[in-house]
């Protein structure tokens, strides 16, 4: 399993990586892995404004429904539209192809208080 | 504690999933739901299913004691056939659904759901207690059977390299027992996947050798260890009932769409004043198919509506690997269960079209 340095992590097992005042968000290799196939996938609208530790989409698998928690607060300005037609991309390239959104901060200082990738596999190790 | 089947330790040495099934620590996956859904479909797929129960009904009486625990007519069956049927409850409602095995006119074999197995037998004696079925013995044999089910288009081929019976003699619902890869086993043309293939029953010890001597012969076929994921969307597909979902206590045979192994005419059987009476009288709802014309999953415990009424429940549903679209079983108020029939299923917030469909879902 990967966990790319450059990528800030979460307890619920998104990622987010910020570019200037830009947060893209996805899923972690851990999380697509538990869940196995994913067969659909459920994104906000460009415009919605999301809320940090809330839910902002959904991802289900053959066997499973996970909500998926917004990492920052902000408005979403792009989402992955090719991912609802597509959603095995959340399991070949979750970093990737596999990005969900992204969205606009008003402070990307936020990101930082994110895990970083020692510290999640730390976390998944003492979870799994 | 959870209990575990013979094949455990190669479950876990195959990286499988393991799930806690019905008191079962059972791999759920090997390498991933639709790749082993696809490969059963198009190839074949092995699957422990050493969790199912076991019951052995012998004695001069064991055939009027069937007839009088179960819903089908085993009178019919000759040595060397099965019946899939089902006990039920005086008010109708569902013990279990079962296959019934005949080796001789005195010695039946139940095959019946893990989860229930022990509730089966408990109930099993009590009605052997109070009834008059004299010489009727029951065992509870499951733990001198490990079974494995081989399906898929490519069963009999990758069979037939590890046995000397003749599999093309063996029809569908049909057992023999024979040597395979040298073990002693039963031999049957049964499944719960919609595809040729059989379910094996042997000694327990014998499953690591039998379990690798399958995926051995079946390789170059494209044979998978298939878990219990792709086993349900393979079932699913079929509309093949699962206990605890399309049949429960409060659900009866009829409801479930199995009238077809509903013998009324059979003069006494547990459970058949309420079925009769459910059939004359109509039944309160039934099982029937949908098919998404949107995105969506459905799941067990969804609404179904016509318009503002709730009209049904979905029991079971996935995303068909086959289909490529949102599946399910729901129980619905007979009058929306026509074939074709428009409805919605509420999932989350949203509410998700889908119609009535044929089954089953797909055309073999």
């Amino acid at each position: 399993m990967e966990f790319p340095e450059e990528l800030k992590y979460t307890e619920e097992h998104e990622w987010a990586l910020a570019e200037g005042d830009i947060v893209t968000v996805g899923i972690t290799d851990f999380a697509q892995d538990s869940l196995g196939d994913i067969v659909y996938v459920e994104l906000p609208q460009v415009g919605a404004m999301v809320e940090a530790g809330k839910t902002f989409g959904v991802v289900e698998s053959v066997k499973a429904v996970s909500d998926i928690y917004a990492p920052v607060s902000g408005e979403v300005v792009e989402i992955n539209e090719e991912l609802p037609d597509a959603p095995e991309t959340l399991n070949t390239s979750p970093y990737e192809d596999g990005w969900m959104i992204k969205i606009k901060v008003a402070d990307p200082a936020v990101v930082d208080e994110l895990m970083g990738a020692e510290e999640y596999q730390e976390f998944i190790e003492e979870e799994g | 504690m959870l209990k575990k089947t013979p094949l455990h330790r190669l479950h876990k040495e195959l990286g499988a999933r393991l799930v806690d099934f019905g008191g079962w620590e059972m791999p759920v996956q090997y390498r991933g739901v639709l790749e082993e859904h696809l490969a059963t479909r198009n190839a074949a797929g092995l699957f422990d299913v050493s969790h199912m129960g076991e019951i052995e009904v012998s004695g001069e009486g064991a055939l009027a004691f069937i007839q009088e625990v179960t819903v089908n007519d085993a009178s019919v069956l000759a040595n060397g056939q099965v019946q899939y049927s089902a006990f039920c409850y005086p008010h109708g409602g569902t013990v279990d659904d079962v296959t019934l095995y005949r080796f001789a006119p005195d010695h039946y074999l139940f095959c019946v759901n893990a989860s229930n197995t022990e509730k089966d037998f408990a109930w099993l004696e009590q009605v052997l207690e109070e009834g008059a079925f004299p010489g009727v013995k029951l065992r509870n044999v499951s733990d001198e059977f490990a079974q494995l089910a081989l399906q898929g288009p490519a069963a009999t081929a990758i069979l037939g390299r590890l046995t000397d019976t003749s599999l093309e003699k063996i029809a569908y619902y049909h057992f023999f027992e024979g040597l395979v890869a040298g073990v002693p086993a039963i031999i049957s043309r049964t499944g719960y996947t919609g595809e040729d293939g059989f379910e094996l029953y042997f000694a327990p010890a014998a499953a690591e050798a039998v379990w690798r001597a399958l995926l051995a012969a079946g390789a170059s076929d494209g044979l998978l260890p298939v878990g219990l994921g792709a086993r349900d969307t393979l079932r699913l597909e079929m509309k093949y009932a699962l206990y605890g979902h399309e049949l429960s206590p409060e659900i009866s045979p009829l409801e479930a769409g199995l009238g077809w192994i509903v013998k009324l005419d059979k003069p006494s059987f547990i459970g058949r004043e309420a079925l009769l009476k459910q059939k004359e009288t109509g039944l309160r709802r039934r099982l029937a198919a949908l098919v998404l014309t949107e995105a969506g999953v459905p799941r067990a415990g969804y609404p179904v509506y016509a318009g503002e009424e709730l009209v049904g429940e979905v029991t079971s549903g996935t995303m068909s690997p086959s289909l490529r679209v949102g599946i399910a079983l729901a129980l619905l108020q007979p009058s929306q269960a026509a074939i074709g029939t428009p409805l919605q299923i509420g999932i989350r917030h949203r509410r998700v079209s889908a119609r009535v469909a044929k089954t089953p879902f797909i055309r073999k």
